[in-house]
């Protein structure tokens, strides 16, 4: 499998704060990784900087073997737009649009707006029937679910989700799970930046952040992965 | 679904699902679009409207003989007449004047065409009836005075025909006419009337012509019939003209002040309400851009947004700007007002154009918003 993500050396630093230092990550195609930390510990700056959200001050990002670390504003908005899909823990969902023009305002931009196609992401995360609602007329994990629609419906080369679960009840996060272990089954890369170790527990691989740095990037075949980081263990 | 499809969905869905904040915005265009079209249509009429009005103080255009004549031929007046367009021409009316004698005193007799007198020179007051009969005259006030002869009296006037013998004849006073002017001295009576006592018909001493149009319009005329009818030399009357002139130049002043300073509050209102929906949409600017949308989508939808409230607005403004121009015009003239189509066309253009020009600077500020600021976690 090739490296869908490449970090090297990078760095953030907001004037005295460095948000991310020396980071150096491979994540390789059909990938499940989860980055944890604490606050504070620089997994959504990472995430930016993974989704071409924002530039790094220092070193190299590579996507789908593309260096995209000094592209322009608007080349990282084509790649957000071609290789990346997004979901947010607030959802950020256009309020003014129903659940299926929601889904199809991303193929706007990408492409193409289609209806049909959009209906079926919809269905895929089991949302079919609620097509035609407002976001303010769905739960808060129908939002959530809406959300991770919105960004496959462009077949993305990598799945960023940052915090995904952080406003679910316990019920909607077990659906929003199952949905995330099925794309990665499909064959979708997929990154979840959480502070939660029982989200973390399904994904494939857990990498760690500590003010800025990996701490520790191990496999995660069982599920215990997460727990250890709850206990501070630290393997580089 | 094509591009320009989802795009007008976007839109549209945008306005009619977000209606309290973009009815400020709507209002804002309308209000601007009604002063817009009320004050245009009201700025396009002053001329014919305050026209009007300035005829009521008499003729703006006299014909006199031309060359050393003492008269002219009043075919030649009637050719004149003829050059004037029908809905500008009030009236014409012809002048002879002679001399009789009341008492062994000369008097001014002016022979006039009366009906079409009461049209150019509206601003005469005539106390008791104007002639209807032959034999009916009308003294000016001064004579009336001074003669001490009143409405409903008989006159005996002494004629002296051009080789002729004197003769007398009575007159009934059927009215006392006041001016302010040459006419309180002067005896009024139908020119044809005049013409049966002393000869020479078809001729007179003056043309008064009342033409509604600016003072460029009058002057052109002027020299249509100087060109055209040389047997008649126009005169402009250039008092009336120059108030005229004053008094449409000042209003046209005043509509354009108002104008302005009204479409600047309607920009400032239109940006300050843009500004805030802006300000308010910044996440949903973020996440648009974060999902793959270029600054020329985030600027063209809310563009879209902004020409779409314009023209609604607009629409509305030409209608209410039109029912208040003529609430305007009819309260203060007496008249309805025209609408002619190209304010129409202007209204909804400004409509677009000023809100277009309050919209780029926040609209330019949304594309510089930055996803990764925006969309932080909380």
């Amino acid at each position: 499998m090739k490296n869908i993500l490449e970090l090297h050396d990078v760095s953030m630093i907001y004037g005295p704060v460095k948000a991310l230092q020396n980071v150096d990550l491979n994540i390789r195609e059909g990938e499940w990784v989860a980055v944890m930390g604490s606050s504070g510990s620089g997994k959504t700056t990472m995430m930016n900087i993974a989704g071409c959200m924002d530039k790094a001050t220092q070193g190299t990002v590579i996507l789908d073997g593309e260096k995209v670390s000094r592209l322009s504003a608007k080349d990282l908005t084509a790649i957000r737009r071609d290789k990346i899909g997004l979901i947010f823990q607030q959802f950020h969902l256009i309020s003014y649009l129903t659940a299926v023009e929601n889904v199809m305002i991303a193929q706007y931009y990408h492409s193409m707006a289609d209806e049909n196609e959009a209906l079926s992401a919809l269905e895929r995360v089991g949302l079919g029937q609620r097509a035609g609602h407002l976001p303010r007329q769905l739960s808060g994990g129908e939002q959530q679910r809406l959300c991770i629609a919105r960004a496959l419906v462009n077949h993305p080369k990598l799945i960023l989700a940052d915090e995904p679960t952080g406003n679910l009840d316990q019920a909607n996060q077990d659906t929003v799970m199952d949905i995330f272990r099925q794309l990665h089954e499909q064959g979708s890369t997929i990154i979840v930046v959480t502070h939660a170790p029982e989200v973390a527990s399904h994904a494939r691989r857990i990498v760690h952040l500590d003010f800025g740095r990996i701490v520790r990037d191990v496999l995660n075949t069982d599920g215990s992965a997460a727990k250890d980081s709850v206990t501070g263990a630290i393997s580089l | 679904m094509n591009r320009q499809k989802m795009y007008l969905k976007i839109v549209f869905s945008s306005l009619l699902r977000r209606r309290s904040r973009m009815l400020v915005a709507l209002l804002a265009v309308a209000i601007g679009a009604t002063v817009f079209l009320g004050m245009g249509a009201i700025y396009y009429d002053i001329p014919r409207q305050m026209g009007r009005e300035f005829r009521t103080y008499g003729a703006n255009l006299i014909l006199v003989p031309s060359g050393t004549d003492s008269r002219m031929r009043l075919e030649d007046a009637v050719r004149a007449e003829a050059l004037v367009p029908p809905d500008k021409l009030v009236g014409a009316t012809p002048f002879r004047y002679e001399t009789m004698h009341y008492n062994m005193r000369g008097l001014t007799v002016a022979g006039a065409d009366l009906a079409s007198a009461r049209k150019t020179s509206p601003y005469w007051r005539v106390q008791g009836e104007w002639p209807e009969e032959e034999n009916q005259v009308l003294l000016g006030r001064d004579i009336s005075e001074n003669a001490r002869i009143y409405a409903g009296a008989s006159i005996e006037l002494e004629i002296a025909p051009a080789g002729g013998r004197r003769f007398k004849r009575e007159f009934k006073v059927s009215g006392i006419v006041s001016s302010g002017g040459a006419q309180d001295g002067f005896v009024l009576m139908p020119l044809r009337t005049l013409e049966a006592l002393l000869g020479s018909p078809g001729r007179a001493a003056v043309v008064e012509m009342s033409v509604a149009g600016d003072s460029a319009e009058l002057a052109l005329l002027a020299e249509k019939i100087r060109a055209e009818v040389p047997g008649v030399t126009p005169r402009l009357v250039k008092r009336i003209m120059t108030s005229e002139a004053a008094v449409l130049g000042k209003l046209r002043v005043l509509v354009y002040l108002v104008t302005a300073i009204v479409l600047g509050l309607i920009m400032i209102c239109v940006g300050t309400t843009m500004m805030t929906v802006v300000a308010e949409r910044r996440k949903e600017i973020g996440l648009k851009k974060a999902i793959g949308a270029g600054n020329w989508n985030i600027i063209g939808e809310f563009l879209g947004e902004g020409l779409i409230l314009a023209g609604i607005g607009g629409l509305l403004g030409v209608g209410s700007g039109y029912f208040f121009a003529r609430t305007v015009s009819m309260s203060v003239f007496g008249r309805g007002v025209a609408l002619p189509v190209f304010l129409v066309l202007l209204t909804l253009l400004a409509s677009l154009a000023v809100t277009v020009l309050a919209s780029l600077p926040p609209v330019a500020g949304a594309a510089d918003v930055e996803p990764s600021v925006v969309l932080r976690g909380e």
